[in-house]
């Protein structure tokens, strides 16, 4: 079986992918048409942007931050006020270019707080931007003005300078804002991958001493990456500002950096798609997880533990990995290894998770009883025979991931030095 | 007068928990070149376990198994996780200590929920130590200062005197020679780990009975140490200590101040109005912006001086 | 600053360099002239690595003066001193692992191009990069491994590419640390033909241990020994100076021994 070379697939599968991307934008709803659908992808499509932008720092250029989140939830507070002074009277600017101020305001905040914290790098680096994200969200209640105390800024979306036929307010209408947005936004930061600044900004990344011995000043380098970043970062704010008319200061917090940080590194940082399907995971599991479990962050987190450990490259990379294995042939060497992790891994996740549910079900539910349902088994928390079943299977389910995981191992290493022979020999 | 004594001791009693918890997170950063995000998350375990153990065994014997608890929590952490993880970089390194936080927070709120536990201060140590004119200094702030002198002690004699601080202290700039001369270095550095965890556990067993215990505390500290640190200038003991000590004046004098600049230009004879230029900005309140000053001296610091106070390592 | 001055690349007046309370470099002093093929050797731990991070900026210099055609390099940051027209090489390999051979040639010609911190031009429509870069790639022999991450190469490739990224910005003051390090007989012998190759017309100041390749390559040798500079001669000079013998051999009578 052949393989495409990288060069081949390069121009035509370029317009092939872009276009399948936009076909999909437009087409979604059609296939996703309910009320909750629609809202799930207005906040795919948001915060992919946030993530995207996020991954300008990260994977682009090897920048670690906790506080991105200033530069979203700031363009969003810019782009609230926007939207209110409009109705107001004393602006004016068409509600589809307000996430462009949110954009602009994004900009803003990354010249002034991008040059406090580009003037270290590294691990100094990501903590400097804790304490920033903690200033800005501390500052919150502070300035209640700007910030709206504890309960934010409102806005009416509906209130707004409109292109006729166009009120917002029927969900749907958000949803194609925020896809056309989406679009501008990938095209920009893909073409940004492709300049001047964005390949130093990836030489930096590698090895920010060599990066000065060829003529660049590093800091000034970040200190641009940031701004750039934080205007895409201001433009997701804005769109969440029409989408929820509301922005708090918890859009500035922790919590919401720690999630940009969290579903970027899952979706893949190393790519420039990972953080797309991050975006798609993460509002996957905000609707549909948190309905299935209570424990839905705690799930997250072990993933995303077991992920930084086995598959630091995400989620994409894992897909790249095994596309790979495809492309060259090797396929039907690892269907029968997948199927046995899988296999192996089942008991310890039935056990884990079950044990994780009844501790759940103990420490929250004992004025509702101590009766909880798990995969739709019956199970009294008060006894101690569910707890024995549970752990018993978890210990059991160790054993046999381990032993599935070791099988597994081999054959993918095995496959991977063909792999390796293939192109060697290709190569000479 | 009396204000300020007993500001004075309450801020030093805050410094001294804040070094006790950047101590160790400098340690293991200056041994392992580990940025222990989950540090506050250990503070915020042994805060917990203490809590459960003092219910069942009492105060003393938890302040003695819960910091151990809490060491072994952080050395099977560094065995099992970020040991497979050091050859990725330090980034990935980071993101672990992150992950681990995150997971510590959900656990912790899975287990006891998510308001605050009823850790109180044992009976023998509650009441005060001493009067100062009509206030009044409690005595278990002072049994924290005495913890914390007694640990930061006991982790000096420990790494000068000792034959396993010394490898420490070798391993901390050559762990290949150190390797290379019989040492176990991942013996050690799984040792270090623990030992700065559980170093961590002790400060949330003193520390959570005296403020409240609860899930977001490790949030509320977490940030605040990494600013240590970072002022104090990374992988520098005394620049900690400073610091420390510095942001827990700074801040339990600023919480009771009242002071702002309209009113310190009002004092002056200028007078200052809504209408003035600034209003919302020179009418704030030293203890409003209270919370915000620890992060304020971090972005002085960083335009002033961006090694720190006395920053050794520059990365 | 007189005029024979700017006939000198490189000087180093009176340099010492302290780390903590050792001293690494004793007083160095050093005239590279334009145009030379100059090279460094001593005996491990001599200091040789320091004097070029002391030239390339990496390292402050405790007192002393350090000239780049007759401009004082004091106080300059390596990007400042890349900027002015000397560009250096590392001991141990300092290539952008992740990019390509290609991508990070590329990254070594952008700046003395002229396209600086630009992100509103695309990359691939940039002709002179582009042209200039694949000259490059052509001239350290890695055609074939163009677009291969720098991270895969071989060592001996790798050290290929370290050269090259080091020449591609058109320094005129090349600095070489160690080029042929680890390298077997045939590599040195293709890393030589390499160096004189995109060293023509330019001014190289090269630290090596190998001697064949100092022997073969340098118009002139300067011996630094316990962070001092020596001798500085021709290479039969050098072979002759019985200080530089006795530095790397021992004295006389011990070798009649």
């Amino acid at each position: 079986m052949s393989f495409l070379t990288h060069s081949r697939l390069h121009v035509s599968g370029a317009w092939l992918i872009w276009g399948t991307y936009i076909a999909v934008l437009i087409v979604a709803p059609w296939v996703f048409h309910s009320n909750l659908a629609l809202t799930v992808l207005s906040q795919i499509g948001a915060f992919a942007i946030a993530t995207l932008s996020y991954n300008m720092l990260l994977g682009q250029s090897g920048m670690l931050s906790f506080g991105h989140a200033v530069y979203i939830g700031l363009g969003g507070f810019i782009a609230i006020h926007t939207m209110n002074l409009v109705v107001a009277g004393k602006f004016w600017i068409p509600t589809s270019l307000i996430p462009l101020v949110g954009g602009l305001g994004g900009a803003f905040f990354g010249v002034v707080f991008g040059y406090v914290t580009t003037k270290r790098s590294g691990t100094t680096f990501a903590m400097i931007t804790l304490g920033i994200g903690e200033l800005v969200a501390s500052s919150a209640l502070t300035f209640p003005g700007f910030f709206g105390g504890e309960a934010g800024i409102t806005t009416d979306r509906t209130l707004g300078v409109k292109i006729p036929g166009i009120t917002y307010g029927p969900q749907i209408q958000v949803y194609y804002l925020i896809a056309f947005w989406l679009l501008i936004c990938t095209a920009g930061m893909y073409a940004f991958t492709r300049t001047p600044l964005g390949r130093i900004a990836n030489a930096v990344r590698d090895n920010p001493e060599r990066a000065q011995f060829i003529g660049y000043n590093t800091q000034i380098v970040r200190f641009l990456v940031v701004i750039i970043a934080g205007f895409f970062a201001g433009i997701s704010g804005g769109l969440s500002a029409i989408n929820f008319e509301i922005v708090s200061s918890e859009n500035v917090g922790a919590a919401v950096s720690g999630l940009v940080l969290l579903f970027t590194f899952l979706g893949g940082a190393g790519t420039f798609v990972g953080p797309i399907i991050g975006a798609v995971v993460y509002a996957l599991s905000y609707v549909l997880l948190s309905n299935i479990t209570n424990a839905w962050l705690l799930y997250l987190g072990l993933i995303f533990l077991i992920m930084v450990m086995y598959a630091p490259g995400g989620i994409s990379s894992l897909l790249q990995m095994n596309l790979r294995v495809v492309r060259f042939g090797q396929w039907h060497r690892l269907r029968l290894a997948y199927l046995v992790l899988f296999t192996a891994a089942l008991p310890l996740f039935f056990g884990v998770t079950t044990l994780i549910e009844m501790i759940y079900a103990l420490q929250l539910d004992v004025g509702n009883g101590t009766v909880t349902h798990v995969y739709g088994i019956e199970l009294d928390v008060a006894h101690a025979v569910p707890w024995m079943s549970a752990a018993g299977v978890a210990i059991l389910g160790a054993f046999t991931a381990f032993q599935g995981a070791r099988y597994f191992k081999v054959r993918w290493d095995s496959v991977q030095r063909d792999i390796a022979l293939s192109m060697a020999k290709a190569a000479a | 007068m009396e204000f300020f004594l007993i500001s004075l001791l309450n801020g030093l009693s805050y410094g001294l928990l804040l070094f006790m918890l950047s101590s160790g997170l400098t340690l293991i950063f200056s041994m392992m070149g580990v940025l222990n995000f989950a540090h506050a998350s250990f503070y915020m375990l042994g805060a917990y376990f203490a809590y459960e153990v003092s219910g069942k065994l009492g105060f003393w014997p938890a302040l003695f198994i819960a910091p151990c608890l809490v060491g072994l929590a952080g050395a099977l952490f560094e065995a099992q996780v970020l040991r497979r993880v050091h050859r990725f970089g330090h980034v990935p390194e980071l993101l672990v200590t992150f992950g681990l936080a995150f997971v510590l927070l959900e656990a912790v709120q899975l287990v006891w929920g998510r308001s605050a536990v009823d850790y109180r201060i044992p009976r023998e140590l509650a009441g005060s130590l001493f009067t100062l004119y009509t206030t009044t200094f409690p005595t278990y702030r002072g049994f924290m200062m005495l913890v914390a002198v007694l640990m930061l002690i006991g982790i000096y004699l420990a790494l000068t005197r000792t034959r396993i601080g010394l490898v420490i202290q070798a391993a901390l700039t050559h762990p290949d020679m150190v390797e290379a001369l019989g040492h176990n270095v991942p013996r050690v550095f799984m040792l270090v780990f623990g030992g700065g965890a559980a170093l961590a556990g002790l400060a949330g067993v003193i520390g959570g009975n005296e403020f409240v215990t609860r899930p977001a505390m490790a949030d509320a500290v977490g940030n605040i140490i990494f600013v240590v640190v970072v002022v104090g200038g990374m992988g520098s003991l005394g620049g900690a200590f400073i610091a420390s000590i510095l942001i827990g004046l700074i801040q339990t004098f600023a919480v009771s101040l009242d002071w702002s600049f309209a009113g310190t230009l009002a004092s002056l004879g200028i007078a200052v109005t809504p209408a003035t230029f600034g209003y919302p900005v020179l009418k704030l309140t030293l203890s409003q912006i209270a919370p915000m000053l620890p992060y304020l001296l971090l972005v002085l610091i960083l335009i002033f001086r961006p090694k720190g106070l006395m920053g050794t390592r520059e990365d | 600053m007189n005029a024979l001055d700017v006939q000198n690349a490189v000087e180093l007046r009176a340099v010492r360099k302290n780390f903590g309370k050792t001293e690494i470099i004793r007083c160095a002093d050093l005239v590279v002239p334009k145009g030379q093929r100059f090279a460094i050797i001593g005996p491990n731990g001599a200091g040789k690595s320091t004097l070029f991070n002391l030239i390339s900026g990496r390292f402050e210099p405790t007192s002393g003066d350090i000239l780049l055609n007759g401009r004082s390099l004091i106080g300059l940051k390596p990007y400042q001193i890349n900027r002015l027209g000397l560009a250096r090489s590392f001991q141990i390999t300092n290539i952008f692992a992740r990019l390509s051979v290609f991508e990070n040639i590329r990254c070594a010609v952008l700046w003395s191009l002229g396209y600086k911190y630009a992100f509103w031009r695309s990359l691939d429509r940039l002709k002179d990069a582009r042209l200039r870069a694949e000259e490059v790639v052509e001239q350290i022999g890695l055609k074939r491994r163009r677009d291969s991450p720098a991270g895969l190469l071989t060592y001996a490739e790798q050290r290929a590419l370290e050269i090259g990224i080091t020449v591609a910005g058109g320094a005129e003051v090349i600095l070489l640390d160690e080029p042929t390090a680890g390298m077997s007989r045939s590599e040195s012998e293709q890393a030589v033909e390499l160096i004189r190759t995109v060293t023509h017309g330019k001014t190289l100041l090269m630290v090596e241990h190998d001697m064949s390749v100092v022997f073969g390559l340098a118009d002139q040798i300067s011996v630094v020994v316990y962070g001092e500079v020596i001798a500085t001669d021709s290479p039969a000079g050098i072979r002759a100076n019985l200080r530089v013998q006795e530095a790397y051999l021992g004295t006389a009578q011990e070798l009649q021994r």
